[in-house]
């Protein structure tokens, strides 16, 4: 039918790019998510079309995956199928542009699954309803059955990405810990899951002590702390085989806090001996390390820059916790917190030009953002206990842990835009913490 | 530890005066048949034993408690310490691991950290009075090993604590 002119590889799939309109042109459809959006743009899913027998439950299944991502931005609102006019029965077909200006539906993706044996075929397009244009070139995914949640989060952020000129963050994984059991007798483990929460998959069992896992840029590694051996140290483990080693293993000192450089070749990390913690680096190929700061204050919290040249982290050195920033070679620092109350946990956007932090104020945490030199400082969230904030792939969007107060309390993994808005719970199975945001795969 | 704490008081209750292993609490066996009585004897072991880690931990005190966000010894922990310094001193067969935590009021790398200077506050001062450094090792859990649950000042003030765990033979 269609003939291809492109294909990109990844680990479970491939993306072809359909020559369905001449040029790939962006129309007057769009959201500027700047200032975040005060009203969602409608817009309207059907139902795939099924183009084989068998591909019927996964054709409806992925169209409601790639609402439910669009529709959870809070930068989209879709307008139900009850209220659709047209019924899209074949792909192929003109779209009766009227009757989707009549329900109002700015934005139509329309598309279409066949599966034959092991291999699912996704086709999408996007409609720019009131310009009557197709917004963008129609494209397909292929892949196993069993990886159509992905082929679902793909085209979704395609929508996502040419309506609003960003890039998406919906075919991604967070790699969290999973927490069962009351505050006194908790259990933790390392789980890895899709951003919306599905697919949970468990790294660790629950009988060593695990803490604040974090991605390397590329999402094939993971640093962790773990009590394994007694004493909180800086473990590594290679999401494919799910091989762990200590990283950090000096004997008498604890080491916890890491996080990796954007090479993906050094590790930053916190190290306490005696009563002082500081900040160190460690090059994981050769194993040798660098104190980067040191005062008799506890410095912890490292996060890289993503040009890999300065690191943001948190020091009690002025009496409480505030945030600083340095050149990634250690050094002078210079304190970019002036705000109330106590800063911790600051992580670096994505895009360079916020940090993220946790704030403790007054009885209240929140999770925050600032610019890079302090400035605009904004409160995203207020509770009990909100702590350890991670950043979406396209640094549009928080993800962050939050604590219930009491005896009954447990913790939960929430998102929140960095407008402050559409602040949501991600399910997962168990009580969960210390979330870390992988890559766009 | 929490394995450790039951098996110390399933022997409370089953040990009796006449048993004569004098081993401690690793491994000594407990005489399920022996009979019971003598209520008013030391039993080896148990918490009457004053060279008993269970004595260590119920009558001399195995913890002391800090002020929000700070590793400073009161008297009243300095008065608790001077307590274990003499117990160590007394029976030198035994190690012990100092566990420094924090209350659920702050974020997690933080309270790892201040568990750590809680417990090294403790380690020095026993050091200092004279227990051989050789004998003692520190670890923080920060915020993750709470005893009370609740979320209020009552309870935070019971896990701010360092909590000296007494060990046998330990070769560190």
């Amino acid at each position: 039918m269609k003939q291809l002119v492109a294909s990109l590889m990844c680990a479970l799939l491939f993306a072809l790019v359909l020559p369905l309109s001449a040029v790939a042109q962006s129309g007057p459809l769009r959201i500027e998510i700047t200032e975040g959006v005060v009203e969602p743009l409608p817009y309207a899913v059907p139902d795939f079309v099924a183009e084989s027998a068998d591909a019927q439950q996964l054709a409806q299944q992925i169209a409601r995956v790639v609402a439910d991502d669009l529709t959870g931005t809070g930068l989209f609102r879709e307008v139900p199928r009850e209220a659709h006019i047209s019924q899209i029965t074949s792909f192929g077909s003109p779209v009766q542009f009227a009757d989707w200006k009549a329900i109002n539906a700015q934005a139509l993706v329309t598309g279409a699954v066949s599966q034959e044996g092991g291999r699912v075929v996704v086709k999408f397009r996007v409609w720019d309803v009131f310009a009557g244009t197709e917004l963008g070139q129609g494209m397909q995914f292929a892949g196993t059955p069993d990886g159509w949640r992905r082929m679902a989060h793909k085209v979704a952020d395609q929508v996502y990405s040419r309506i609003t000129g960003e890039s998406g963050y919906f075919d991604s994984r967070v790699v969290f810990v999973s927490e069962s059991g009351p505050k006194d007798q908790r259990a933790k483990r390392l789980a890895v899951m899709d951003y919306d929460g599905a697919n949970v998959q468990y790294l660790t069992g629950s009988s060593a002590l695990v803490l604040a896992p974090r991605f390397s840029e590329d999402g094939q590694r993971v640093l962790y702390t773990s009590y394994e051996t007694g004493m909180p140290r800086v473990h590594v483990l290679e999401v494919g085989t799910v091989q762990s080693r200590i990283l950090q293993g000096q004997d008498g000192v604890m080491s916890f806090a890491p996080r990796f450089a954007p090479n993906g070749q050094t590790v930053v990390y916190s190290l306490t001996q005696g009563s002082n913690t500081d900040i160190w680096a460690m090059d994981i190929g050769s194993g040798g390390v660098r104190q980067l700061t040191s005062a008799p204050s506890i410095e912890t919290a490292p996060s890289y820059s993503p040009d890999g040249s300065q690191i943001v982290f948190e020091s009690d050195r002025s009496g409480t916790q505030q945030l600083y920033v340095m050149s990634a070679a250690g050094g002078e620092a210079r304190r970019i917190s002036f705000g109330q109350g106590r800063y911790s946990t600051p992580v670096w956007s994505p895009r360079g030009d916020m940090i993220a932090f946790t704030k403790q104020n007054a009885g209240r945490f929140h999770i925050g953002v600032m610019r890079t030199d302090g400035s605009e400082e904004r409160l995203l969230t207020a509770s009990f206990l909100d702590e350890g904030p991670t950043w979406s792939p396209n640094g549009r969007v928080i993800m962050f842990a939050r604590e219930t107060q009491g005896a009954q309390g447990s913790s939960s993994l929430y998102t929140v835009d960095i407008s402050g808005r559409n602040l949501k719970r991600v399910r997962t199975p168990e009580g969960a913490s210390d979330p870390s945001w992988g890559p766009l795969q | 530890m929490r394995t450790t704490a039951k098996l110390f008081m399933l022997m409370a209750v089953l040990a009796v005066s006449a048993c004569t292993n004098a081993n401690r609490f690793d491994n000594a066996p407990v005489d399920l048949n022996a009979a019971t009585g003598n209520a008013g004897g030391i039993v080896p072991g148990s918490a009457s034993d004053p060279s008993s880690p269970a004595y260590f931990q119920q009558t001399v005190g195995d913890r002391v408690l800090f002020a929000v966000d700070q590793s400073t010894l009161s008297p009243q922990a300095r008065a608790t310490l001077d307590g274990q310094v003499q117990w160590l001193l007394t029976n030198s067969d035994y190690n012990a691991v100092i566990e420094g935590h924090a209350d659920e009021q702050g974020t997690r790398a933080y309270n790892l950290a201040l568990g750590a200077r809680r417990a090294n506050s403790v380690m020095e001062y026993l050091v200092g009075q004279g227990v051989p450094s050789s004998r003692l090792r520190f670890v923080s859990y920060g915020k993750e090993r709470p005893i009370e649950i609740c979320s209020e000042e009552a309870c935070y003030a019971k896990n701010r604590r360092a909590v000296t765990i007494i060990s046998a033979g330990l070769s560190s």
